[in-house]
């Protein structure tokens, strides 16, 4: 049977992708946020996961306004990067699971998650610098994704509670399914950040870091934060951080941080990073 | 919903996108997103005013496009990701028009950003107040 063995949170800043592929990674502004995904790249060959769930948002790429879906999953067998205006990034075609895609669809549907299925999409920036920052510039991607998109840009998102729960239904299916498979569950986005307004370059570290002290330890709680505290305390984009509580939800209750790593700046955003070994 | 509501708008210096935004950008965020596509791109480039007007905009959002005023354009329904393509066809960063939203030169944002970035319950306007 499959199983999930760890999950992943990660920031996506656009940026981060622009630094990988214009080679500037190593200059004094860069290096100090690639030096915290250091452990996570060999930590990511020992793990060797077999697919994993990367759980993002469309920033109006492949979603525009003329259909929202609160979740929606990528069943499709490969995927395209998106141009989100300035062109393709120069990354490999992600190859998906379309098979395991499409049984955690069925199983999170009759297990009531009106999850959206979606046989074509191109895939932005929320979900291919999270490969980038953990698995570098390999000629092909190491692993099979299934994207799972998450709204944050119409207002309103699911509620951090949904998104744990469904966490946890996407563990019941992966579960359930007939295949040895090792499993992993990516959460992307945040920390804070305001990209917006007369506010924006908005950080609120102690917002961030008492996010990550409850994820590691009281997650229920995590869960609780209302939509309110997130757009006021972590900005308008901060509320982001609701697709980490999908990965967590996916996780075992005695899941075991290995990794946590926090930098300011990322362009206008806190960069954030955590890893779980599930047991 | 309506005591969420009002609390949402008490946020200083933040415009939450929602469905009366939503109703409102609609037809604005949707010019944004042909954007994607390089054809548009360059059609776009070479006569600004003549590639906007073939889609139905107010002419306030017409005039905030071609003025680059981002902040207007928020106001009017505009969401930053949709209008992030706009700003790219400038080639400019979240970063430069981050900065032009607040009002400040983009060196100054900048280093605001590497001492740590701005304090939640402060907007620009505050601060140069204080």
């Amino acid at each position: 049977m499959a199983k999930i063995i760890g999950g992943v949170a990660t920031s996506h800043v656009g940026a981060l992708g622009v630094a990988i592929d214009n080679g500037l990674t190593g200059n004094d502004y860069w290096r100090p946020a690639f030096s915290g995904f250091e452990f996570s790249k060999k930590w990511i060959s020992e793990q060797r996961p077999d697919v994993v769930v990367l759980v993002y948002n469309d920033h109006a790429a492949a979603f525009s306004l003329d259909i929202i879906p609160t979740f929606a999953i990528g069943c499709a067998e490969r995927f395209q990067p998106a141009d989100e205006g300035w062109g393709r990034r120069p990354v490999p075609t992600i190859e998906g699971h379309s098979e395991l895609a499409w049984h955690i669809a069925e199983s999170v549907i009759l297990d009531e998650f009106d999850i959206t299925i979606v046989n074509k999409l191109d895939v932005d920036h929320g979900l291919t610098v999270p490969l980038s920052m953990m698995f570098g510039q390999p000629s092909a991607w190491p692993c099979r994704v299934i994207p799972l998109a998450v709204n944050v840009v119409q207002f309103p998102p699911p509620t951090g509670n949904r998104c744990y729960s469904l966490g946890k239904a996407i563990r019941r299916a992966v579960e359930s399914f007939d295949q040895d498979l090792k499993v992993m569950v990516w959460g992307t986005g945040g920390m804070s950040h305001q990209l917006q307004g007369t506010r924006a370059g908005l950080i609120n570290k102690e917002f961030d870091n008492g996010f990550m002290d409850l994820l590691t330890d009281s997650p229920e709680e995590a869960a609780k934060i209302q939509h309110i505290d997130y757009l006021r305390e972590a900005g308008s984009e901060g509320i982001e951080l609701v697709m980490w509580l999908v990965m967590r939800g996916a996780l075992s209750s005695t899941a075991r941080a290995v990794h946590r790593f926090y930098h300011v700046p990322a362009s206008n955003t806190a960069l954030g990073h955590m890893i779980f070994e599930d047991r | 919903m309506n005591a969420l509501k009002e609390a949402l708008r008490k946020i200083p210096g933040t415009t939450v996108f929602d469905a009366d935004h939503s109703r409102r950008g609609y037809a604005l965020n949707m010019w944004c997103m042909t954007l994607q596509f390089e054809a548009n791109r360059t059609a776009f480039k070479t006569d600004e005013r003549g590639y906007i007007e073939k889609h139905s905009l107010e002419d306030g959002q017409c005039q905030a496009i071609l003025d680059r005023d981002y902040n207007r354009l928020l106001e009017l329904g505009g969401n930053i990701y949709f209008l992030s393509k706009l700003a790219a066809v400038d080639g400019h960063s979240f970063q430069q028009i981050a900065a032009r939203m607040c009002g400040v030169p983009v060196e100054e944002f900048q280093q605001m950003m590497i001492k740590g970035g701005r304090k939640p319950d402060v907007s620009v306007k505050q601060d140069k107040e204080q």
